[in-house]
C-alpha cells in the first residue's frame, strides 16, 4: 500500500512539472502587464513603469523566467507578487482558512442532502419523492452559481434584511456570537455553492444505488430475513458507494473552481478571489502559484481516490 | 481687462481693504470660480487660504466604526509602491502628507504649520524654492517624534531607482534639504509655478524614517513596515489583508483637536461596483462606497427608500475621443502609425470638424453618466480658473452632413461618403467598461446617418493601457483611428495634464511607445505655449496660457470631449464625508463625521 502510494507520488511529478510548464507559458503569452494602472497616471512617466517592467524580469526572455520560477519553487520559494509586494506564499496562506471553511461546509451540506435524498429516492423509484428530488435536482444543477447567488442576494439581503451580502473576515464579537455571526454571513454562499454540487451528486447517487439495489446478492440478502434497512445501509450502499468516492474526490478541484465565482460574487476573501483579481491585474506570480495549487490539489485527490478504493472494495488490489 | 481687474483686486486684498471671500466671489462672477483662485492670491503676495472646514464634532472619538467598501481593495500600504489610487486611498488613512485639498481645491494643512506664501517666507519669489514649515509636537504612532529627517528621507528613499519608488517621478528632480527640525526646503531646478506637488495629497505622504531607513534600494521589499504602517494619521494600524481588508483604531494622540470621530475604521475590498452601491445605498451595511462608477438610473432606483445616497465631487476629469492624426493601417519600419505617415481621412480638418459635430453630448449625458457627468467643449475642465470660455459644442447631423458635403466627401453606392477612393470608415476603440461600449454605440448611430462608417473595438482595460511592448492593442500604439477613454487630473493643476501632448513626446518605437502624446498631434504653436506656461510664474497670464493651449487643441480637433465626468461616490444618508474631485477620497478623511 505504502509503496503503491509512494509510486504515485513519484509518477506525479513529471505531470506537475508538465503542468507547471504549460502553465507558466500561457500566463507568459497572456497580453497586459500589472503596471497598466500607471499608463494614465499623469505623475508617473512612462519610464518608470518600464524600469519596474525590467526590475521584475518581465522582459526576460521566457524560458528564462520558467527556469527562474521553477528553480524558486525547488527552493520553497513560492515567487513575489508584483501588485503587493510581498511574498505569494503569504498571500495564499492568509486566504487558505476563509476557502477551505466555505468549500468544506458546501461539500458537507451537498454530502448531507445527496445522500439521504439520492438513497431514499433510489429504494422508491418513480414515486413521487423520486419525482420530485429529481426535477428539483435537474433545476438546481442548470443553474449557474452566478445567477442562484445573485438571486439569494436579492431576495434574503435585499428584500427581508435577513443575511449580509459582504463576507466579512474579522467579526466584532467573541464566543458564541462570533460562532452565529460566522455562520450567519457563510450561510448564502455555502448554500449556493452546496445546493449546485448536491444537485448532481443527488443523480449520482441515485443511480449507483439502483445499479446495485437489482443484483441477486440484494434479493439473496432479503430472503434471508434482513431488514430493509440493513439490506440498504449495509449491503447496498457499500457498494454503490465506490463510484461515489471517486465522483466527489474528482469533483473537489472543480468545487474550488465554482468557488472562484461565488467568493466573487459575496466578496469572500479566499483564493478563488485572490485569483481573479490577480489575473485582472496581470499579477503572474500570484495567478502562477495559485493556478499550480488547483493542479497540485486535482493530482492528490486523483490518488486519494484511488486509496479508497482499495479500501472500500478490497477486490481491487493496490500494487 | 481681466488681467488688471485681478491685479487690483488682489492688491484690494493684500491692502485689507477687500476680504478673501469677496475675491472669490469676484473670481467667481467672471468665470475663475474656487480652485486655484487661492493660488492666484498666493502668487499674487497673498497667503493661501486654508480650506474651511465644516468639522463638528467636539470631542475626539466616540462615533464607533466607520465601514468603507472599495471594490478595488488596497494590495499594498506603503505609499511609495502605490500602483493605483486604491493603494494611496489605504496607504492614506495612516500616512499623511504636509497638506492635502478640500473639496474646493484649496489646501489643507496637515503636518505642515503653515502654507507657504511670500509673506511668510515660505515662497520664493522667483519660484525655485518652497520652504514648509512642520507642525510641532507630532508624533508617529510607536511615540517617535516626526522632523524634517522624515521629509528629507522620504525623497532620499523614493529617489533611489533600486528602491523602485513611483513616487520617483515627483521626487526625482526636486531637491530637498533640512533648514532646521521643524523647517524642510523644497528646491526646483527651474521656477515651479505649481509648487504643492512633492509631499501634497494622498500620493505624496510620508513614511518614517526610524522603521523604513535600514530598507532603501533594492532591500525596499523586505521592510516589515511595508505591510504593517506606522504613520502619523487619525488611525493606527490594525490588520491589513492585501485586496481584502485594512483595519485600524483611533489615535488618541492624534494632532488635529477634536479628531477623529470614529473609534475604528475598516476597509473591505473586492466585488463590483453595482453590488458596492447596493450595500451602501440599499442594505445599509457598508457606510461609504468608492467610485460608483454605475448608470444614473440603477442608482437613483437604488436610492428610493434606501439608507444612503450618493455624493459627487467636481474635479477635472474628462472622457474624450482622441484622434489619430497618422495612418494607423500602413506599416513604416515596423511600426503603424508612424510619424512618417499621415492619417488618411483625418488629414482633412473638414473630417474632424464632423465627427466632433456628431458626438452627441447630450445623450450621452442623459442616457448613460447622468449626474455624474457635465458636457463639455473643453479638453481641460479645471480647475475652472483654466477651463476656457471661448469654446462651443453642438450636435448636428446635418451640419455635419454639410460639412463633408462640401469638403467633396461624397455618398457612395453603400451610403457610405468617399472621396479619391478613399472611404470614410474608422476604427473607434476604447476600453471594455459599460458606459464606454454605450457611448461607443451613440456615436456609430450618429457617424452611420451622416454616411461615416464605424467599426467598434473594445480591449480589456488591463491590456489597453499596458505599457506592454508586444501588445499591438495599447492605447499608446494607437493602431485604431479614434479611441475613448480618460487620462484622471490628479491635483488642481493642468501642468503635468498638458505636457503631455509635446511635439517632441509622440509615442513611437523608437522610444518603446512611451511618449505621451498617443493621438501624435504635433503643433509648434502649441509647444512654445506649454514651455511658456512651465515657467511663467504669474499667475493670470500662465492661465490664459493653459486656455490658449485648450483652444488650440480645439481648433484642431485633437480630442473631442464626451464628458467632463464627476466623482461618485456612495455614503450612508447620516455620514458626512469630505470628497474632493482633486485629491484621493480618503485625503480629508480627518474630517469626516456623523450626523447625531
Amino acid at each position: 500500500m505504502s509503496q503503491y502510494v509512494l509510486r504515485r507520488l513519484l509518477i506525479a511529478i513529471p505531470s506537475l512539472l508538465g503542468i507547471s510548464l504549460v502553465l507558466f507559458i500561457v500566463l507568459a503569452l497572456a497580453p497586459g502587464d500589472p503596471f497598466s494602472e500607471l499608463a494614465t497616471n499623469p505623475n508617473v512617466p512612462p519610464e518608470v513603469a518600464l524600469a519596474l517592467r525590467a526590475k521584475f524580469g518581465l522582459d526576460d526572455p521566457i524560458y528564462l523566467r520558467y527556469l527562474h520560477w521553477l528553480n524558486a519553487m525547488l527552493h520553497g520559494d513560492w515567487g513575489f507578487s508584483f501588485v503587493s509586494r510581498m511574498n505569494v506564499d503569504t498571500l495564499i496562506l492568509q486566504r487558505l482558512p476563509t476557502t477551505l471553511y466555505v468549500i468544506g461546509s458546501a461539500q458537507i451540506l451537498a454530502l448531507l442532502i445527496a445522500i439521504p435524498v439520492g438513497v431514499y429516492a433510489a429504494t422508491k423509484p418513480y414515486s413521487l419523492f423520486d419525482q420530485v428530488a429529481n426535477t428539483l435536482a435537474f433545476v438546481g444543477f442548470s443553474l449557474p452559481t452566478f445567477f442562484t447567488g445573485i438571486l439569494f442576494i436579492l431576495i434574503f439581503s435585499v428584500t427581508l434584511d435577513w443575511l449580509p451580502f459582504v463576507y466579512t473576515t474579522d467579526i466584532k464579537g467573541t464566543g458564541i456570537h462570533w460562532v452565529l455571526e460566522m455562520i450567519r454571513q457563510a450561510i448564502m454562499p455555502v448554500a449556493v455553492l452546496g445546493l449546485f454540487q448536491a444537485a448532481s451528486m443527488t443523480r449520482f447517487v441515485r443511480s449507483a444505488m439502483l445499479d446495485v439495489i437489482r443484483l441477486d446478492y440484494v434479493t439473496t440478502a432479503r430472503a434471508k430475513g434482513i431488514g430493509q434497512r440493513r439490506v440498504i445501509i449495509k449491503h447496498v450502499m457499500r457498494n454503490a458507494m465506490i463510484p461515489v468516492v471517486t465522483l466527489i474526490a474528482l469533483q473537489i478541484p472543480a468545487v474550488f473552481g465554482g468557488a472562484i465565482v461565488t467568493e466573487q460574487i459575496f466578496r469572500i476573501p479566499g483564493i478563488g478571489s485572490l485569483l481573479i483579481s490577480s489575473i485582472l491585474s496581470n499579477d503572474t506570480p500570484v495567478v502562477m502559484a495559485v493556478t499550480f495549487v488547483f493542479a497540485c490539489l486535482v493530482v492528490l485527490f486523483n490518488l486519494i481516490a484511488d486509496v479508497l478504493y482499495g479500501w472500500l472494495d478490497p477486490r481491487i488490489s493496490l500494487r | 481687462m481681466l488681467d488688471k481687474e485681478l491685479r487690483s483686486m488682489i492688491g484690494d486684498v493684500k491692502g485689507g481693504r477687500m476680504d478673501r471671500r469677496a475675491f472669490i466671489q469676484h473670481l467667481a462672477a467672471v468665470g475663475l470660480t474656487a480652485p486655484l483662485a487661492n493660488q492666484i492670491l498666493a502668487l499674487g503676495g497673498v497667503a493661501m487660504a486654508e480650506g474651511a472646514s465644516t468639522y463638528k464634532p467636539t470631542k475626539r472619538g466616540g462615533g464607533g466604526a466607520l465601514k468603507l467598501l472599495w471594490w478595488q481593495g488596497p494590495t499594498l500600504l506603503n505609499p511609495h509602491f502605490a500602483t493605483g489610487t486604491k493603494d494611496q486611498d489605504g496607504a492614506r488613512l495612516f500616512y499623511e502628507p504636509l497638506a492635502c485639498w478640500d473639496p474646493d481645491g484649496n489646501m489643507k494643512l496637515v503636518l505642515a504649520a503653515e502654507i507657504p506664501s511670500i509673506q511668510n517666507g515660505g515662497l520664493a519669489a522667483d519660484g525655485k524654492s518652497v520652504t514648509w514649515k512642520l507642525k510641532p509636537g507630532v508624533k508617529w504612532h510607536d511615540g517617535t517624534p516626526f522632523t524634517a529627517d522624515d521629509v528629507v528621507f522620504n525623497w532620499e528613499y523614493a529617489k533611489d531607482p533600486a528602491t523602485s519608488a513611483l513616487t520617483i517621478a515627483t521626487l526625482r528632480d526636486i531637491t530637498v534639504e533640512k533648514v532646521d527640525d521643524l523647517t524642510v526646503r523644497i528646491v526646483f531646478n527651474k521656477p515651479t509655478p505649481f509648487w504643492a506637488d512633492a509631499f501634497v495629497g494622498a500620493p505624496n505622504t510620508i513614511i518614517p524614517k526610524h522603521l523604513f531607513k535600514d530598507y532603501m534600494g533594492s532591500k525596499s521589499r523586505e521592510a516589515p513596515t511595508n505591510l504593517s504602517p506606522v504613520g502619523t494619521g487619525p488611525y493606527k494600524f490594525v490588520e491589513f489583508k492585501p485586496g481584502d481588508l485594512v483595519r485600524g483604531v483611533i489615535n488618541p494622540d492624534y494632532h488635529m483637536a477634536n479628531r477623529p470621530y470614529f473609534d475604528s475604521i475598516e476597509m473591505k475590498g473586492g466585488g463590483d461596483a453595482v453590488s458596492a452601491a447596493r450595500a451602501v445605498i440599499q442594505t445599509g451595511e457598508y457606510d461609504f462606497g468608492w467610485n460608483i462608477q454605475v448608470e444614473d438610473d440603477v442608482l437613483l432606483r437604488l436610492e428610493k427608500g434606501g439608507k444612503g445616497k450618493t455624493v459627487y465631487a467636481v474635479g477635472g476629469d474628462t472622457e474624450f475621443i482622441a484622434l489619430n492624426f497618422t495612418d494607423p493601417n500602413t506599416e513604416v519600419d515596423g511600426e503603424r502609425s508612424s510619424m512618417k505617415t499621415k492619417h488618411p481621412l483625418f488629414s482633412d480638418p473638414a473630417v474632424r470638424k464632423a465627427l466632433s459635430l456628431l458626438i452627441d453630448r447630450e445623450s450621452v449625458k442623459k442616457a448613460i453618466y447622468g449626474r455624474a457627468g457635465r458636457t463639455s467643449a473643453n479638453f481641460l475642465n479645471g480647475p475652472e480658473k483654466f477651463v476656457s470660455k471661448n469654446t462651443s459644442w453642438e450636435f448636428s447631423v446635418e451640419k455635419a452632413t454639410k460639412i463633408l458635403d462640401d469638403a467633396g466627401w461624397k455618398p457612395g453606392a453603400d451610403g457610405i461618403r468617399e472621396k479619391d477612393g478613399k472611404k470614410l470608415k474608422l476604427v473607434y476603440q476604447t476600453s471594455i467598461n459599460g458606459p464606454r461600449q454605450k457611448t461607443q454605440a451613440i456615436v456609430k448611430q450618429a457617424c452611420q446617418k451622416a454616411g461615416i462608417d464605424v467599426e467598434l473595438k473594445s480591449v480589456v482595460a488591463s491590456v489597453f493601457f499596458s505599457s506592454d511592448v508586444g501588445n499591438p492593442d495599447t492605447y499608446s500604439k494607437f493602431y485604431a483611428d479614434m479611441e475613448m477613454f480618460q487620462i484622471p487630473l490628479s491635483q488642481p493643476d493642468p501642468s503635468q495634464h498638458m505636457r503631455r501632448y509635446l511635439s517632441n513626446l509622440v509615442a513611437t518605437k523608437e522610444n518603446k511607445w512611451q511618449g505621451t502624446n498617443f493621438p501624435r498631434w504635433v503643433n509648434k504653436e502649441y509647444d512654445a505655449t506649454i514651455q511658456a506656461a512651465d515657467g511663467e510664474m504669474d499667475p493670470v497670464k500662465r492661465a490664459a496660457l493653459y486656455i490658449k493651449a485648450n483652444d488650440l487643441m480645439y481648433e484642431d480637433t485633437v480630442f473631442i470631449p464626451v464628458q467632463h465626468r464627476l466623482k461618485v461616490e456612495a455614503a450612508a444618508t447620516n455620514l458626512r464625508p469630505v470628497v474632493s474631485g482633486w485629491a484621493n477620497e480618503t485625503d480629508n478623511l480627518f474630517d469626516w463625521y456623523r450626523e447625531e
